[in-house]
């Protein structure tokens, strides 16, 4: 078992014919069960023709149609992004992974509005994908680091999470699903959601959650898991050291009006008794620690 | 992005906010000759810098008298502001706001943000203005008003009047607060904006409600559909180290310490800062070389973090993953060699090609070195400083 995606999901891929997309579908599509989960490509402009085999569609409810596809992945540049999501939630999809970082946060207001009440789940945008380990890889991220195994790992950053990953997989700590929610403010699925899926998920035994500065999401979901989760979850907050009022990189990665501290969450994190390190070249062993 | 006070006026009053009458002005003679324009009898001559506090830093003065304005604008121009969100070296004054003056019977707040939990804009509004709102919030919260927005249906004529009846607009100027709010929001939503703030908004003797002041900030992913407001952009108040870094697609941000860091990805590249902190050291900078770091654009990192001249050592930590270690190696050493690198290095890769990527710092002969994990690194910087100091 995993969450959100395993090897009998079928994926396709909007924005396939650009060069991000070109890239990132071969690379998944070279990982583990990918050539029999990539199945259709969209592309208005280019439908009836084909990448590498896998066949291009005018639209999303046409490549679900055909190929019976659930799942959708997007590499669309930022300007079109939005409505990108918003075609693959018409089109009445169970999830999509929108990779696009740079979407303007009007956009994603209105999206997230109009998803209300539909059953599509959003991850992202601006966030690495999720992979569910020797089975499906749907994002960026590089796929050898990781290991199957029981450990579930929710993150709002890239690269940050593959650090978290590489040294899990060293320890010989493998995961159920990693999942990058991603950097933007206003987003998919939070902390808390997936902290949820983790804790219905009989594979998965224990918890990384890595956040960083800005918003309260970290809070929020720490204050669930205290009442809820039936696994222990480890975590690090990045951006200790950033100055307030800066956007750290991220959009959503900044401190306003003193609120949104690393301080403040690593706070109420330990408070709702997940463990926490300061060092996050200790997240590996923190979590190995308290699987004993 | 940010703009000055007085652009932000100009862009209200397309939208219909009331704003006193002013002029934006670059030098002492246009600040005479607009307060003779504007006429009246006094004068509010205003710095224009991006941070707030002016006031209380001796940014903003009233005149009675064009001699007055004179003098004020004199000294106000090209002085150093210190406010509590300048630092200690303060922002220079290059620009003036000479406003006509304002009859003010009530101060009130009015701001919008992007509410992250229920992702929508909330209208946030007190009765305590002219104060520093973050300091009412966090002594007084309960004056401090909320109203979130639907973003289809906007802000409606009830939610608009039970706020100004909340915060204690008279029930005359109802009305009016109503028109007001609801043009901050049309001109918040249609900017793109991710802050309004009016600090204060008044009710004046005349019961007219006017924004005597405003702010506003811009999400720059949506910049692309704002040429107008990318034309507001003044340079002069940013960092030149970051406008630099971002003609060459890299994310930096200048900090106070004397450790460069280059790393690849936002999260990572705050998790490297706050390791160098946890072992004692202090970051120089925020970098985020991005995805796709080629040798040119490691270059220029090492240029913008070398022309910092408090850094006394440099932490690159990569993890690679669609980006190689090797390819990130040649670059580092490339950049080391253009710069003639004379400040400690410390290199951490891990990922693809991490042996490749180690083997060319090897044989580059260049003092490099390396580290195994990021704790280990930020550890191997400090003590490098330590050995040189």
């Amino acid at each position: 078992m995993s969450i959100l995606i395993d090897r009998n999901t079928r994926v396709m891929t909007q924005g396939i014919t650009g060069k991000t997309g070109q890239f990132h579908t071969q690379t998944s599509r070279a990982y583990a069960n990918g050539r029999a989960c990539f199945v259709a490509g969209v592309n208005p402009k280019k439908a009836g023709e084909s990448f590498e085999g896998i066949p291009i569609y005018g639209s999303v409810s046409e490549a679900k149609k055909i190929t019976a596809a659930t799942v959708s992945v997007i590499y669309v540049p930022p300007p079109f992004a939005a409505a990108a999501i918003e075609e693959a939630v018409d089109a009445g999809l169970d999830l999509v992974i929108c990779i696009t970082e740079g979407i303007p946060v009007r956009d994603m207001i209105l999206t997230k509005h109009r998803m209300r009440g539909k059953k599509t789940l959003l991850v992202g945008p601006n966030c690495p994908g999720v992979i569910t380990p020797e089975e499906v890889k749907i994002g960026i991220m590089p796929g050898h680091i990781h290991k199957k195994g029981p450990v579930g790992v929710v993150s709002r950053s890239g690269t940050l999470t593959y650090e978290a990953v590489g040294q899990l997989s060293e320890l010989g700590l493998g995961q159920s699903t990693c999942v990058g929610i991603g950097g933007d403010p206003v987003n998919g699925l939070k902390h808390i959601d997936v902290l949820r899926m983790f804790n219905d998920d009989p594979a998965t035994e224990a918890v990384v959650m890595v956040g960083e500065i800005g918003g309260s999401d970290e809070e929020t979901a720490a204050r669930w898991a205290k009442e809820h989760m039936k696994k222990p979850v480890v975590g690090f907050i990045a951006g200790v050291t950033a100055p307030p009022g800066k956007r750290m990189g991220h959009a959503g990665a900044i401190i306003s009006g003193g609120k949104g501290t690393a301080q403040e969450k690593l706070a109420v994190m330990e408070a709702c008794g997940i463990k926490v390190t300061r060092n996050p070249a200790e997240m590996g062993r923190t979590l190995k620690s308290i699987l004993g | 992005m940010k703009i000055h006070e007085y652009q932000g006026k100009e862009i209200f009053r397309k939208f219909g906010i009331p704003t006193p009458k002013g002029v934006g002005c670059f030098s002492v003679e246009e600040a005479v000759a607009a307060a003779k324009k504007l006429g009246g009898n006094a004068w509010v001559v205003k710095a224009q810098i991006h941070a707030g506090g002016r006031g209380k830093g001796g940014g903003v003065k009233v005149a009675k008298s064009p001699d007055q304005v004179r003098q004020l604008a004199s000294s106000i121009l090209g002085m150093q502001l210190k406010t509590h969100q300048t630092g200690p070296q303060g922002q220079k004054v290059r620009r003036l706001l000479v406003e006509e003056g304002a009859d003010i019977r009530k101060e009130l707040y009015a701001g919008m943000v992007v509410d992250r939990a229920s992702q929508k804009v909330v209208l946030m509004a007190s009765s305590e203005g002219g104060m520093d709102i973050e300091e009412v919030a966090a002594k007084t919260p309960e004056k401090i008003h909320k109203v979130l927005i639907d973003p289809v249906q906007g802000l409606t004529d009830a939610d608009a009047d039970g706020i100004s009846r909340r915060i204690g607009v008279p029930e005359g100027p109802v009305a009016q607060g109503r028109a007001l709010f609801k043009a901050l929001y049309k001109c918040f939503w249609e900017t793109d904006a991710s802050l309004a703030e009016i600090n204060p908004l008044i009710i004046t003797n005349q019961n007219q409600v006017v924004a005597l002041d405003a702010k506003l900030n811009f999400d720059d992913n949506a910049l692309f559909r704002h040429p107008e407001i990318v034309a507001m952009r003044d340079l002069d108040e940013e960092d030149p180290l970051e406008i630099e870094a971002s003609k060459h697609d890299l994310s930096y941000i200048s900090l106070d310490g004397e450790i460069g860091c280059m790393v690849n990805g936002a999260g990572l590249a705050m998790a490297t800062m706050d390791t160098i902190k946890l072992f004692g050291g202090a970051p120089a900078n925020f970098l985020d070389v991005g995805g796709g770091a080629t040798t040119e654009k490691v270059t220029a990192a090492f240029k913008i973090m070398l022309s910092n001249p408090r850094v006394k050592a440099i932490l690159v930590n990569i993890f690679g993953g669609i980006m190689k270690c090797d390819t990130i190696a040649a670059g580092v050493v490339a950049a080391a060699r253009e710069v003639k690198l004379a400040v400690p290095l410390v290199v951490r890769m891990k990922g693809t090609n991490e042996d490749l990527g180690k083997k060319i710092l090897e044989d580059s002969g260049l003092p490099i070195i390396s580290a195994d994990n990021m704790a280990d690194a930020a550890k191997q910087v400090v003590a490098a400083i330590q050995r040189k100091s």
